[in-house]
């Protein structure tokens, strides 16, 4: 290697009119919303919904979170997931940004479909990147969702962590009137800090 | 062989630096876990020309509603690059910055510095297939800040990036070059010697448009991803 990379610094305070603009009611554009599935995307219609809390326990109302997942195929759509045998789904891209800044209870919101497992018999995942003012570095960690236990249990990045802690990287399923919700608190310090991953 | 390099923790700030107090309850403060990279770390979203609109490279004219914005234009061009120095193609770009006064447009910012009707400070453009970019904007201001007595940021432009997966995310500042408030800004400070002065720009008298704009160059190094697409 001959270059060295480029330090990452916070997102800061104002993020929200560059990069989550129509969330926030500004007149620009933003390129991802937490609304990932359509009508036409295939695959079980899921709702992810967390607050994200500092060391004492408060709402962060000014975090950033994105999400990358696989289509209810387990497919990516991107050029290293080459595999035609799960195809890729046309009205989905699997990416979605939301701030915490446009409800009242600083919660975030996404609307998108439960992923695929990426490879049979594992479990499936959505990544997570977050962003926040006082965060100089994007922190990288995972949900797994309730009702996969038992892949769950063999997932090689879970048994990695520390069996106490594993916890915080599983969302828990609610059926609502609404439809399924999966709920995803994501706490930065404290005895539920959730687990961040290196890779 | 698919594989991509570590996040080098020496060219980054600590979780918690406690000079930049607003990491003391907010940064990650346990040891992270180290996993073994999978597909879903090899992918990432890909944005493309879809997302441009004719002017978001421009921030001097996309905010514009009855004349020019206030302050100093300048032109900032760089390459994007992997640590292999390969030329990171076709990515999408993101900015967003405070206005010539030190004023953000965003609701939150209550710097009792104007406004500029003509300035909302944000754009996006994509590296071409040498991985070069380049907007038009506004040189910002500085502007106050919580952290200590009278704390100021020093000019800077915010970027966001993606580079080809998630791995090689990036959100960064870039600032200008000689800058006295660098020597005294915490968020700049918490990132080790050595590694900060990667975030400073350089001017550029060839970038430099005649009779017209300021010229700096900021080039970004992300981490490398060197994927060989999975098949069936
Ligand atoms: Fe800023």
């Amino acid at each position: 290697m001959s270059l060295k990379q480029t330090p990452s610094q916070t997102v800061g305070p104002y993020f929200a009119y560059g990069l989550t603009a129509e969330q926030y009611h500004y007149p620009q554009s933003q390129i991802a919303s937490g609304a990932m599935a359509s009508d036409e995307t295939l695959g079980e219609r899921i709702r992810i919904v967390g607050q994200v809390f500092d060391g004492q326990g408060e709402r962060i109302n000014d975090a950033m979170i994105e999400l990358w997942q696989a289509n209810a195929a387990g497919r990516f759509d991107h050029p290293n997931d080459a595999r035609q045998s799960r195809p890729l789904d046309p009205n989905f891209k699997g990416f979605g940004r939301v701030g915490t800044g446009t409800t009242a209870d600083n919660s975030f919101r996404f609307d998108t479909i439960k992923p695929g497992a990426v490879q049979d018999g594992r479990a499936p995942y959505i990544s997570v990147i977050l962003f926040m003012r006082g965060l100089p570095n994007h922190a990288y960690t995972r949900l797994y969702f309730s009702d996969e236990a038992s892949l769950n249990a063999e997932d090689p990045a879970l048994n990695k962590v520390d069996s106490a802690r594993r916890d915080t990287l599983i969302a828990t399923r609610h059926e609502t009137s609404t439809g399924v919700e999966y709920r995803f608190d994501i706490h930065m310090q404290g005895p539920h800090e959730t687990v961040f991953f290196n890779f | 062989m698919s594989t991509i390099t570590k996040r080098d923790w020496a060219s980054h700030a600590a979780y918690i630096s406690p000079e930049y107090k607003s990491t003391l309850l907010r940064g990650v403060s346990q040891s992270l876990v180290d996993i073994d990279p999978e597909l879903s770390e090899l992918t990432g979203p890909a944005y493309g020309a879809e997302v441009l609109g004719p002017l978001d490279h421009d921030l001097t004219k996309n905010g514009q509603v009855n004349g020019e914005p206030q302050g100093e234009r300048i032109v900032v061009t760089g390459r994007v690059l992997d640590e292999n120095g390969n030329p990171v193609a076709n990515t999408l770009v993101e900015v967003w910055q405070a206005n010539a006064a030190g004023r953000y447009v965003h609701k939150a910012d209550q710097h009792d510095a104007p406004l500029d009707p003509n300035f909302l400070g944000s754009g996006r453009c994509l590296t071409d297939a040498n991985g070069c970019y380049r907007f038009y904007t506004i040189k910002p201001g500085a502007y106050p800040w919580g952290n200590h007595s009278n704390a100021w940021r020093p000019n800077h432009i915010h970027f966001s990036l993606f580079g080809p997966s998630i791995a090689s995310r990036l959100v960064t500042q870039m600032y200008f070059p000689g800058d006295p408030l660098l020597a005294l800004d915490p968020i700049y400070a918490s990132v080790p010697a050595g590694a900060r002065e990667r975030m400073v720009a350089d001017f550029s008298i060839d970038v430099t448009e005649e009779g017209f704009a300021l010229g700096y160059i900021f080039d970004i190094v992300l981490r490398g991803v060197n994927a060989t697409p999975m098949e069936d």
